[in-house]
């Protein structure tokens, strides 16, 4: 492998990490806050990306469809809010598993009735659409790099949020010991609407990026919404710095796995079993480093309360 | 005195008297329409009821959210099949490896997954599903992501039993019936009351001096066994084995049969798998976005059910 391939493997793992890192920082607040399990994160993203495709193409421009389409799915997380998971609130987690789950069904059924079953695209802008050179002859498209950029600045706005303002303390607060906040006379309810609407205007902002990289479709959440899970899970529920750490380690582990697994085994075995066993073992890899966290601390490297 | 033994049956199991109104309606509508080939659904619906009814254990005798349970009924499958090109295709041993493999997949990731609790667990049972999903996608013996069909259905010392899929149904609510019967028994065991134990009040199941995790990792690698035996008989009725056997959708589709009955209560899980199967067929031959209207049925049954206990719980 040359130094060039590994570069651009590096930094595919870093956008796949802060794309997951944008979808899992909303949602591991949300769990740590409330306690609340939620499936349907993944159709935030995916309704993300709708909202931003179909208003770039409505407005014919591409900034002001990308902030349309982030206020459309602030919107979208303040209905769904408002209309099924604050009712939920209170319930057992198998309740909100259940009404979740529904909640897939409904909206990727709905949109592929809406928008078609096939994959939209969301077309950059010619100054957008290029790649940077680099000096040592190889490119990397822009894009790729804005999404790794909005990632860092995505995540330095959520710790000057969480760590300096009397919100993110309340937050923090809230995600540690939910009972003593609202016996302090903290609205929890309202904490509650705020971190959930947020985090589904973040979830579909990340669907926004990667649909322009690999087009838009109806199930494009559920994968995302699973790799969220494990992320959430390696960095402590409640933890946004633990899903910084763990969605970088997490996208590297899959990208550079998935890349290298087969010349990697075939140091071990034959060419072919290592061309069949690589791509099984490069998709187990991360579930494996999960196991592995998991097995030393139980509730993620950086567990609330710790 | 009809009318209020009928509402105070509805106060006490609200959840069967919204159901069994449904249930009857979804089975005869399916009948009479000919949606599906009645012996191939009441296979298919009892088949899952065998999963359900395992889910439901872990569930509601040990508290424990599965969100991954389609993983140990896909990997039965795929031993059917993986037997079925060796050229082994007899029930029994089939059956036999299967469970073995459901449990001991269920006791290497329940290993781990069992040493946490609530949002985690779940999240870690439903990544350890994918994990196998992934697995099974990305090996071409067994056809990738597209799957392949198997070679021989299974036979009982050689008398190809499972040819019809009448015989199947059969054979599947006989099954259904013998683990209705098991479970209820192992839930009235001491064991049963452990395992009840350690859920309901962990503290002081350990101040007595047991350890809950064998009891709890116990249940839920025989649950995955008995998943296992319901993925033998799903692989046999649909001639073809795909990834998609594992996918996390069928988990959640099992956690929906389970809760749609009535977590505590097996009998629950059971008519849950019917309910569900009948009303995925019924749906699917009335609309091609059948996915929709079953999302919006759930979804009110949940939030209509919240409001309902709410009220019973505050009217004496």
């Amino acid at each position: 492998m040359s130094p060039a391939l590994l570069a651009v493997q590096i930094l595919n793992g870093l956008d796949l990490g802060f794309i997951l890192f944008l979808v899992a920082s909303g949602l591991t607040l949300v769990f740590g806050v409330m306690d609340f399990i939620n499936l349907a994160h993944g159709v935030q993203y995916m309704l993300g990306a709708y909202f931003a495709a179909a208003l770039i193409a409505w407005s014919g421009s591409f900034w002001l469809g990308l902030v349309l389409g982030a206020a459309a799915s602030l919107a979208m997380g303040l209905v769904l809010e408002w209309t099924v998971f604050r009712h939920l609130a209170r319930a057992g987690h198998l309740e909100q598993v259940l009404a979740t789950f529904a909640l897939i069904l409904i909206f990727t059924d709905g949109v592929s009735m809406i928008f078609g079953a096939g994959a939209l695209s969301i077309n950059l802008p010619p100054s957008l659409a290029q790649s940077v050179s680099f000096a040592n002859g190889f490119s990397y498209p822009l894009w790729r790099l804005l999404v790794i950029a909005a990632g860092l600045a995505v995540a330095l706005a959520l710790w000057l949020l969480i760590a300096r303002t009397r919100l993110g303390m309340l937050v923090r607060a809230g995600s540690t010991h939910p009972h003593m906040v609202q016996a302090l006379g903290v609205d929890i309810d309202r904490l509650f609407l705020l971190v959930f609407a947020f985090g589904a205007m973040l979830a579909g902002f990340a669907g926004t990026m990667a649909g322009a990289l690999t087009g838009v479709e109806p199930t494009m959440g559920d994968s995302v919404l699973i790799l969220a899970f494990v992320v959430i899970v390696v960095g402590g529920v409640g933890s946004v710095r633990g899903a910084l750490i763990a969605a970088l380690l997490i996208g590297l582990v899959d990208t550079l796995g998935r890349a290298f697994a087969t010349d990697i085994m075939s140091l071990f075995l034959s060419r072919s079993s290592a061309a069949s066993a690589g791509p099984a073992l490069a998709s187990m890899l991360i579930y494996v480093l999960m196991a592995l966290v998991l097995a030393v601390r139980p509730s993620g490297l950086f567990a609330s309360g710790d | 005195m009809l009318l209020h033994r009928l509402t105070d049956f509805a106060r006490r199991e609200p959840t069967t008297a919204l159901l069994a109104p449904v249930f009857i309606i979804a089975l005869f509508a399916g009948q009479v329409l000919g949606v599906s080939a009645p012996a191939t659904l009441l296979a298919r619906a009892a088949i899952f009821a065998i999963a359900a009814l395992s889910l439901s254990f872990i569930l509601g005798q040990g508290g424990m959210v599965s969100l991954g349970h389609a993983a140990p009924m896909g990997l039965g499958a795929y031993v059917t099949l993986s037997l079925s090109m060796l050229g082994f295709k007899d029930l029994l041993g089939v059956m036999a490896c299967a469970f073995i493999v459901g449990a001991l997949f269920s006791a290497l990731t329940g290993l781990i997954a069992l040493r946490t609790r609530g949002v985690y667990f779940i999240m870690i049972t439903l990544a350890f599903a994918q994990m196998a999903y992934y697995a099974m996608s990305s090996l071409s013996v067994f056809g990738g992501t597209d799957g392949i069909a198997l070679p021989l259905r299974s036979t009982l010392f050689g008398w190809p039993l499972l040819r019809s899929d009448s015989a199947t149904a059969l054979l599947a609510l006989g099954l259904l019936a013998a683990l209705f019967w098991g479970l209820s028994r192992v839930t009235r065991s001491r064991f049963g009351m452990a395992l009840r134990a350690s859920h309901l009040n962990e503290a002081r199941f350990t101040a007595l001096g047991f350890e809950p995790l064998p009891y709890r990792l116990m249940a839920y690698s025989f649950a995955g066994g008995i998943s296992a035996l319901a993925g033998v008989l799903l692989a046999n009725l649909t001639d073809y084995i795909a990834p998609s056997f594992l996918d996390w959708h069928r988990s959640g589709e099992l956690i929906v049969m389970v809760v749609l009955g009535g977590v505590a209560r097996p009998f629950g899980a059971i008519l849950g798998a019917f309910a569900l199967i009948y009303l995925e067929s019924l749906l699917g031959g009335l609309t091609q976005y059948w996915n929709l209207a079953l999302g919006l049925i759930l979804l009110a049954i949940v939030l209509a059910r919240g409001r309902f206990e709410r009220t019973a719980r505050i009217a004496p």
